[in-house]
């Protein structure tokens, strides 16, 4: 049976009219930002430029696809329907009436569902596993940065020799199917995932140690909080049976963390060395004020800038590093949607067909290039302060 | 300067054994082990039969003796047979030795390779051959049109032509060897039929034909980089007082950047290029599994898919090498070429 195929402009009208509730949201953030962009400090002034507002425009677009990602797929991502093998885009779906917007892949799935979906992945794993390699980097960096001295030697030698690894090489050892039989993973998730619960416990800590009020209640919400992700993601074991992560992914994403935290140390390191020298802490040294308090209260702060901008092209390298990972099979399972598993899965039969390989590769690029020119935008309101 | 490069090769050393030994680790962890004895029994071997391939070939001798081994401060072994108390080759293949000798990689025996059946010399250096030849086009290609792009970006700040190549470059950061990649070969090879999407001919010769698709997509991904880290050199020399005496003493736009900002601007994208190699290094794993050509890349692939333990190791090896290598050279170079730094 032959399959009936829409039109190419009903195809793009179909693509844009599935993607509605994202235009909707996205026209209420950005229309509110750009109206109140006087009083959201380094955040309004990103709409001063085309290329923050790109940058904005691009990033939230993934954003609430991933969010909106059930309502906007038509088909589940990974149901097949044997007819569709290999349709080009357009063929539309006998039962449903729907249409196969950008195609079918080789299993018979929806090439756009994928797409849509695979962000879901992108966006859960790449902003955290960024975030707590900032974690680990920041309460890594600043005593070395600050003491300098031996702890920085030590920690600046194991920074350097994750360094060292070509990151193909490390993902190669660290996420194959039989590391997962061994406690590696889970040694290095428990620590990795301690640093945040350290990290703000010092932060408060240092700062409200004499205000009994505040420091109790600040204290426990950060054990509890944290305690119960950490019990959650690393024992699997938690008590509300909300905080879930599979294993395999459990590996990626202390591979992504330990791929990419010595850069952040190393970045937060040089900053330090930089401020410490600074009379405002100086002067907080003379108040007699402790190390920590200076670190985290007086340097941190100072050092958001680069921060948040590096923190912006990070989760941009960590999408193409979890591209790479699903591009070469490894660590997600063969059917996931994401978007390297179906590069690679489309990359394979290029001289057959082509429409699987495209909407993946755009949707990758088009992600990181916002995130790009995000940073690239902050980079320049923040110089001219 | 003598003192600082002993220090820095030293370093490297020290960070080599810590490396190596890290792979070591990871590569014999019992499910890898597991994995390489079935690859290397016949199908439907029993659990005992495997134990006792991993005992007779030396996997079961102790961690830190084999390491040793590998590095060649301890004797290789030979098979004994315990019946007969003859000793035979672990490899025949390899021709490893039938008496204990020490044999590692500091007497400059990189072990055996098991997936490929032949040292890991014979392996790793012909495919180390073909990478250069592919790293020496990439490079033919992305520094001169990195460097021309930053230079022409950076030379008026602000400017119509700046903008265009700052976000073309900025596009390009964003695109990795496996995006461009797939969508150079649907344009140039599936739609337009100018190239070839497969590299694996050029084993044979390089063609045009054959090898322009994996040198510009591994290029691309590092054009964007370096010109932007040269545009922001270039920004900088341009705003510097001895441009602007050398402008209101008369001298052409064209003199002023050719003569006095090109030789300045050009210090910081040479380190910069220099630390881009650990990122060649992923990017020509990808383009080479991508373009089926059989390179490093290639090989390191095969050797982490089957657990092949002496050609892994070699293979990180010369990639740490390599890494290690550019950082010091990038170090002693930038001293060199900025007279202002002096190392201590």
């Amino acid at each position: 049976m032959q399959a009936q195929y829409i039109g190419a402009s009903t195809i793009i009208l179909e693509v844009l009219w599935r993607f509605w509730p994202v235009w909707v949201a996205l026209f209420i953030v950005m229309g509110s930002s750009f109206l109140y962009k006087k009083k959201l400090a380094l955040y309004g002034q990103l709409f001063d430029s085309g290329v923050g507002i790109a940058g904005v425009f691009i990033c939230l677009f993934w954003l609430f696809t991933a969010i909106f990602a059930s309502t906007i797929s038509p088909f589940d991502p990974l149901g097949q329907i044997p007819i569709m093998k290999d349709t080009l885009p357009g063929a539309i779906e006998p039962q449903s009436g729907l249409a196969y917007l950008f195609g079918g892949d080789k299993l018979a799935r929806d090439v756009f569902s994928r797409m849509v979906y695979g962000s879901q992945i992108v966006l859960i794993i790449a902003p955290a596993a960024t975030g707590f390699a900032l974690m680990v980097g920041i309460t890594l960096g600043l005593p070395a940065g600050y003491y300098g001295g031996k702890i920085d030697s030590i920690l600046s030698f194991l920074a350097n020799l994750v360094l060292a690894f070509p990151v193909i090489l490390l993902f190669y050892l660290l996420v194959t199917p039989g590391i997962m039989d061994t406690p590696i993973p889970y040694a290095l998730a428990g620590v990795f995932f301690l640093f945040p619960i350290i990290f703000f416990s010092v932060l408060f800590w240092t700062r409200y140690k004499n205000r009994p009020d505040r420091i109790y209640i600040l204290l426990g919400l950060t054990l509890l909080i944290g305690g119960w992700i950490y019990v959650g993601l690393v024992f699997d074991r938690d008590p509300l049976k909300i905080v879930h992560i599979d294993p395999n992914q459990l590996n990626i994403f202390v591979a992504v963390v330990f791929a990419s935290s010595p850069g952040v140390f190393r970045i937060v390191r040089g900053l330090t060395m930089d401020i410490k020298t600074r009379d405002y802490v100086a002067a907080a040294q003379t108040r007699g004020e402790s190390p920590w308090y200076i670190m985290l209260w007086e340097i941190l702060p100072n050092a958001r800038g680069p921060l948040i901008v590096d923190a912006c092209l990070r989760i941009g390298y960590t999408t193409i590093l979890l591209g790479t990972l699903g591009y070469f099979g490894l660590g997600l399972a063969p059917e996931s949607p994401d978007w390297g598993t179906a590069i690679k899965d489309a990359s394979r039969l290029l001289r057959s067909f082509i429409h699987p390989a495209l909407p993946p590769t755009i949707a990758l690029m088009s992600f990181v290039l916002g995130l790009n020119l995000l940073a690239d935008s902050l980079r320049e309101q923040s110089m001219k302060d | 300067m003598f003192a600082f490069i002993i220090r820095r090769i030293g370093t490297i050393l020290l960070t080599m054994l810590c490396l190596t030994l890290v792979v070591f680790f990871l590569v014999n962890l019992e499910p890898n082990l597991k994995k390489l004895a079935i690859s290397q029994t016949e199908m439907h071997t029993s659990a005992e039969q495997l134990e006792s391939w991993l005992v007779n070939h030396g996997y079961r001798q102790n961690f830190f003796v084999r390491y040793g081994q590998w590095l060649g401060v301890v004797p290789k072994q030979p098979i004994t047979d315990p019946a007969t108390g003859k000793t035979t080759q672990r490899f025949s293949f390899c021709n490893d030795p039938t008496v204990s000798t020490f044999s590692g990689v500091i007497e400059g025996d990189f072990g055996c390779s098991t997936k490929f059946k032949t040292t890991v010399a014979a392996k790793l250096f012909p495919a180390l051959g073909a990478t250069g030849i592919l790293m020496f086009w990439v490079l033919a290609v992305m520094v001169p049109v990195s460097l021309l792009i930053g230079i022409l970006a950076g030379m008026r700040e602000g400017s119509r032509t700046d903008r265009v190549l700052s976000v073309a470059s900025i596009a390009s950061t964003a695109t990795p060897e496996y995006v461009s990649g797939v969508i150079f070969t649907v344009v140039f090879a599936s739609w337009l039929g100018w190239l070839n999407g497969s590299a694996a001919s050029a084993s044979q010769g390089i063609t045009f034909y054959n090898f322009t698709l994996p040198v510009i997509t591994l290029a691309i991904y590092g054009i964007g980089y370096i010109a932007r880290m040269t545009r922001a050199s270039m920004v900088e020399v341009m705003t510097q007082q001895y441009i602007r005496t050398a402008r209101l003493k008369g001298l052409s736009f064209k003199g002023v950047v050719v003569k006095h900002a090109l030789r300045n601007a050009l210090i910081a994208p040479f380190t910069v290029i220099m630390l881009q190699f650990p990122w060649l290094l992923t990017g020509v794993v990808i383009v080479e599994v991508m373009f089926r050509y059989q390179g490093f890349g290639y090989t390191l692939v095969e050797a982490a898919g089957n657990n092949d333990i002496d050609l892994l190791l070699g293979c990180s090896l010369v990639s740490v090498f390599i890494v290690l290598i550019t950082q010091l050279i990038s170090d002693v170079g930038y001293a060199f070429l900025n007279p202002r730094i002096r190392v201590q």
